[in-house]
């Protein structure tokens, strides 16, 4: 994809940056309702079901989700760089600190995966092999959550590093952006990404922890 | 792009693929416009045979399953794939950047998926109703929906999930599209009404859709999973699955309204032949509208085991998201004074669209009250209320604005004598229908009953008949407006004398929508002692 | 009953309370709707294209329009919301000594229980002039009670107590329906509301049998379950007494305070781990899917029984 020409509907390179701009703060306006709705209705049960259910909550490995914190926070810092070095006229850099966002992300899914596999273990998957005699109702709704709340999460961090690899390789190939801000819109969908997770952490995994 | 001078984008490239594979938005709105017709059609189609069955006070016309996945079939795909796609698709499309002075929608190719994921999402549901369908009402209540219904209530939610972005990436493109591609001149004070109803729906569209999206799928996870996230059975709420599911739902119904709104609000200034009395406020209402209607949604649960408080506030929210509706109608009617005002069908579904969303608005008072709604609710006095606003507004608006808009589409007239005639036809045939439905709901007479007390019959019978009425109100325009396609009269670029900038270039427009970019140089509906003072400076 | 019926039998003076209401809202609506129709026509007539009517009048200040019904439309709103609260209000608040029916819903049947044991199926015999407290329960899905002669509904929802009240004034009979969509026979889950005068209640609580009482019943269904080897004196486990406890405030172990009212009964035989009471440990098995909620209601009306004498729960 080298250089285009600007669509019919565009007069100018910059009303399409803008326009473009707008349309990824829309569409994480969507996502901020997507995941907002999903937390509305977990507050709805911390409310509903009270000690019950943040006991549950102390069954999630919180030592393996802190260091996912860390990793994806890490992760919006490279991707942070990655926007300023490009923005800056550099292409080395923005590949280099994008290949270490992708890779953070990568690293964050495996641990994830690691989670999952010791929550599959240990009876705790909804549907799978959920132990409800054990563990009682309550818990499986908790787990019912962290597995919506954690998978979807994953699936738009996988999405993500998907953009950011491609991203990666259009840059080190010399393309150029006619925009100039696909990198920047990017990196706002990045931060989302991160953004969701830095609810999610405390809900999920401190919740009952303070004590 | 450069095309020869008389070309239109009807005929700027022939064939299947240059339209299934257009991104003209014109183009895309004629593939709305007939996906809509076809879905319009089986809803019309499940009506007709409620109707029927409902002659009789017994069950005659199939088994109680048949008629509970019957109405839930009207339901589900007059909400989804008729009304809340309907004006914005059709109309929103072909006219907003024409109305802005600009060439194409932000994201052209955004939009032609938008409506690939319709047609999806679509095929999706109509092939679950045709394997046999669902028997839940379009509401998919819990925990029915999950753990007692039969049928394919998978298939029906997923297909109603997949057409939910189509709605989320339409009313994005049109967000951008207004705050980024208003062309010379078009502040945003100079807007037709029009695109600001577009822009308050669009934003409820961006910004209800996903909340629906995450409760289908919190339901589909547990009707695959057996998981209880709403169901008692497994220590789950069925009021929380109420509560997102109204939180989306009740704006969708802003939605369905608003864009008729806005088409109503080009049509009375244009044939009064006089500026829109209280611009302003009709363009904050619709925003407030959009804005208030978010804080209502519990009006839905008065008597569903919501706590006391809860319904208090509601009502109120309830009482407040009417005053700008109410200002509204009063300011189309103030337009008229002093106009000069002519009858055309596109006039004469508006006039049917103000008295009958009248109407409607004001019985929506009645069902704010909360110990009325006690009584009325999940009775027919809100299947008359939703009507009422639904169709005598909403479908009512639809067809005013088809009609009014019809000469630009196509660049033909329609048959005006027998476009008048069906408006009336309609007109007669809606009130028929439902004004008696009014009455059995303070009877006690309950929704979504196959057989009911014989006392009831009489007024079944009348809004039966009512609707064979409306029914051919309905089929008529289909005729013509066909025919009109291929036999109807050349029309010019502005038939009506309206201002706006849509009427400044040829009927049918160019592909480039304009052979120069126009330049605004004044406000919207000005008329110079009946004359139209054209928004554009020059074109 | 054939023929041109345009209003529902008014039950209960309650009834009549609302209609009032009604009417006043038809009036409005009426005059509205008529102001706004009149002046459509009146303009469409008046100014129609081609008529000599006056036209380009001193130009109007819209703003003062604007604010004017604006604010007519609020003030008139607002008390339409106000007057519809107070009587909701009315609603919520149930008198006390009620004579309290427990009514279960189910597909597709409405099953009631009195507190003298009588059953009904479909039905519901109440005597005239008495205020009457149902607390509904589902089995399966939501269902609603409604009864238009009264005026009033409310949804049956499973996993829950919901409760309404009412005080029926005319002997007559009236439609009881099921007003939310429960599944194939949802239009045939109905029956009838029967008010009786209160000597011909009377006879009909006799000849409906109901050899035990609901309490009494709720009394054997206690041992049954093993309830009073823990919640009576010298039980083997150190439970919370419930004599005079419905009713009364319960201090629970995370510090707050509830009503134990019947929804607290029902959830702790059900979800004991829920709410615990201060003090005792969460060892009180759940009996959740073990007892129809025909059984909870007897063992509610059980402990309701046993509690102080003006035991009632709160809403």
């Amino acid at each position: 994809m080298s250089e285009q020409a600007l669509g019919v509907q565009y007069a100018t390179p910059g009303q399409e940056r803008e326009a473009v701009t707008l349309g990824m703060w829309a569409f994480l306006a969507t996502e901020v309702l997507f995941f907002g709705a999903l937390i509305a209705a977990y507050f709805n049960y911390r409310m509903w079901f009270g000690g019950e259910f943040i006991a549950a909550a102390r069954m999630t490995k919180v030592v393996l989700g802190t260091i996912n914190t860390g990793v994806l926070l890490t992760s919006s810092a490279c991707m942070a760089m990655a926007v300023s070095s490009y923005e800056a006229g550099s292409r080395r850099s923005p590949v280099l600190w994008l290949g270490a966002t992708a890779l953070l992300g990568v690293a964050f899914v495996v641990i994830k995966g690691i989670e999952y596999s010791l929550e599959y273990r240990e009876h705790l998957v909804p549907a799978l092999n959920f132990d409800l005699a054990r563990h009682g109702g309550v818990a499986e709704i908790f787990f019912m959550f962290y597995f919506c709340a954690t998978g979807f999460h994953a699936l738009h961090l996988l999405i993500g590093i998907g953009l950011v690899t491609w991203l990666a390789i259009w840059i080190g190939t010399g393309r150029i952006d006619r925009t100039g801000s696909t990198t920047r819109l990017i990196g706002l969908y990045w931060h989302f990404v991160d953004i969701v997770w830095i609810f999610l952490f405390p809900l999920i995994y401190l919740a009952g922890r303070n004590g | 792009m450069h095309a020869p001078h008389r070309e239109s984008y009807l005929s700027a490239g022939i064939g299947l693929r240059s339209w299934l594979l257009t991104t003209d938005h014109k183009r895309i709105a004629l593939l709305y416009f007939a996906s809509i017709t076809f879905f319009f059609s089986i809803g019309g189609i499940a009506a007709t045979l409620i109707r029927l069955e409902l002659i009789t006070p017994q069950g005659d016309l199939g088994s109680p399953d048949f008629y509970n996945r019957l109405f839930t079939m009207h339901g589900v795909i007059m909400v989804w794939f008729f009304l809340i796609p309907s004006i914005p698709t059709t109309m929103g499309n072909f006219v907003i950047p024409l109305m802005i002075g600009a060439r194409d929608l932000a994201f052209p190719r955004l939009n032609l998926l938008s409506w690939y994921l319709y047609i999806a999402g679509g095929l999706i549901t109509v092939t679950a109703l045709l394997l046999g369908g669902v028997d839940t009402g379009w509401t998919f209540y819990e925990p029915y929906s999950t753990f007692y219904a039969t049928g394919y209530v998978i298939l029906t939610i997923f297909g109603i999930f997949v057409a939910g972005f189509s709605s989320i990436l339409t009313g994005l493109n049109f967000i951008v599209t207004v705050h980024k591609l208003r062309g010379p001149g078009m502040t945003w004070y100079r807007l037709p009404v029009f695109v600001w109803s577009t822009y308050a729906t669009s934003l409820i569209l961006v910004l209800a859709t996903p909340v629906l999206a995450m409760t289908l799928l919190m339901l589909l996870a547990e009707r695959v999973l057996h998981v209880g996230i709403f169901s008692p059975q497994l220590g789950g709420d069925p009021l929380l699955f109420q509560h997102m599911f109204w939180f989306y739902s009740h704006p969708a119904v802003y939605i369905m309204i608003l864009p008729s709104m806005g088409v109503i609000s080009e049509i009375v200034p244009c044939f009064a032949r006089k500026s829109l009395f209280g611009y302003e406020f009709v363009v904050w209402c619709s925003i407030a509208i959009a804005a208030i209607g978010f804080l209502v949604w519990g009006h839905h649960m008065f008597v569903a085991g919501q706590s006391l408080y809860a319904s208090l506030a509601f009502s109120f929210l309830s009482y407040l998201v009417a005053v700008p509706s109410a200002i509204k109608v009063f300011n189309w009617t103030a337009t008229l004074h002093e106009g000069w005002i002519r009858f055309d069908a596109p006039m004469l579904y508006a006039f049917g669209f103000i008295g009958l969303f009248t109407i409607g608005g004001l019985t929506g008072l009645f069902l704010a009250a909360l110990p009325i709604d006690v009584h009325v609710t999940d009775t027919y006095f809100v299947v008359a209320h939703f009507h009422y606003i639904m169709v005598g507004g909403a479908v009512m608006g639809y067809f005013a604005g088809l009609h009014y808009w019809w000469p630009k589409i196509t660049g033909r007239y329609y048959p005006e004598y027998w476009a008048r005639f069906a408006a009336i036809l309609a007109f007669f045939g809606f009130n028929l229908t439902f004004f008696p439905q009014f009455i059995l709901g303070y009877l006690g007479m309950p929704r979504r009953y196959q057989s009911y007390p014989p006392e009831f019959q009489i007024w079944h019978v009348l809004s039966s008949a009512g609707a064979s009425i409306l029914a051919v109100g309905y089929a008529l325009p289909l005729f013509y407006l066909l025919w009109s396609i291929l036999k109807g009269n050349r029309a010019p670029a502005n038939p009506w004398g309206a201002t706006g900038l849509e009427w400044s270039t040829r009927s049918p427009p160019p592909p480039e929508n304009f052979p120069a970019t126009p330049t605004v140089v004044r406000g919207p509906y000005q008329y110079d002692r009946g004359k139209p003072c054209m928004q554009a400076g020059h074109v | 009953m054939q023929g041109f019926p345009i209003w529902p039998a008014r039950a209960g003076a309650y009834a009549g309370t609302l209609d009032f209401l009604y009417i006043c809202l038809l009036v409005l609506a009426f005059l509205t709707a008529g102001l706004v129709i009149f002046l459509l026509i009146f303009f469409a007539a008046k100014y129609r294209h081609g008529s000599n009517a006056m036209r380009g009048g001193p130009s109007v200040k819209t703003w003062r329009w604007e604010v004017g019904w604006t604010t007519a439309s609020l003030l008139i709103f607002f008390g339409l919301a106000v007057w519809g609260a107070s009587i909701y209000l009315k609603l919520y608040n149930p008198p006390p000594n009620a004579l309290q029916i427990f009514v279960v819903g189910k597909q597709w049947m409405w099953k009631a229980q009195h507190p003298g044991g009588q059953r009904e199926i479909n039905e519901l015999h109440v005597p005239a002039g008495q205020d009457v407290r149902l607390v509904l329960a589902s089995q399966d899905v939501i269902h609603s009670f409604y009864v238009p002669a009264l005026r009033i509904k409310q949804d049956a929802v499973p996993g829950r107590y919901e409760t309404m009240w009412f005080r029926a004034d005319k002997v007559g009979r009236y439609h009881l329906f099921c007003a939310e969509y429960c599944g194939t026979d949802h239009a045939h889950m109905g029956g009838w509301l029967t008010v009786m005068r209160p000597r011909d209640y009377g006879d009909w609580l006799r000849a409906a049998g109901g050899q035990q009482t609901l309490a009494a019943q709720g009394e054997q269904l206690f041992r049954r379950y093993g309830c009073s080897g823990c919640h009576e004196p010298g039980g083997t486990v150190r439970a919370p007494q419930l004599e005079g406890v419905f009713g009364s405030p319960v201090p629970l172990s995370d510090g707050s305070v509830v009503i134990a009212d019947e929804r607290y009964i029902r959830d702790s035989i059900l979800n004991p781990k829920a709410q615990v009471a201060a003090g005792y440990q969460p060892v009180m098995p759940t009996f959740d899917g073990q007892i129809s909620e025909d059984d909870l209601a007897k063992l509610v009306a059980y402990i309701e029984s046993i509690g102080p004498n003006s035991g009632r729960g709160a809403r």
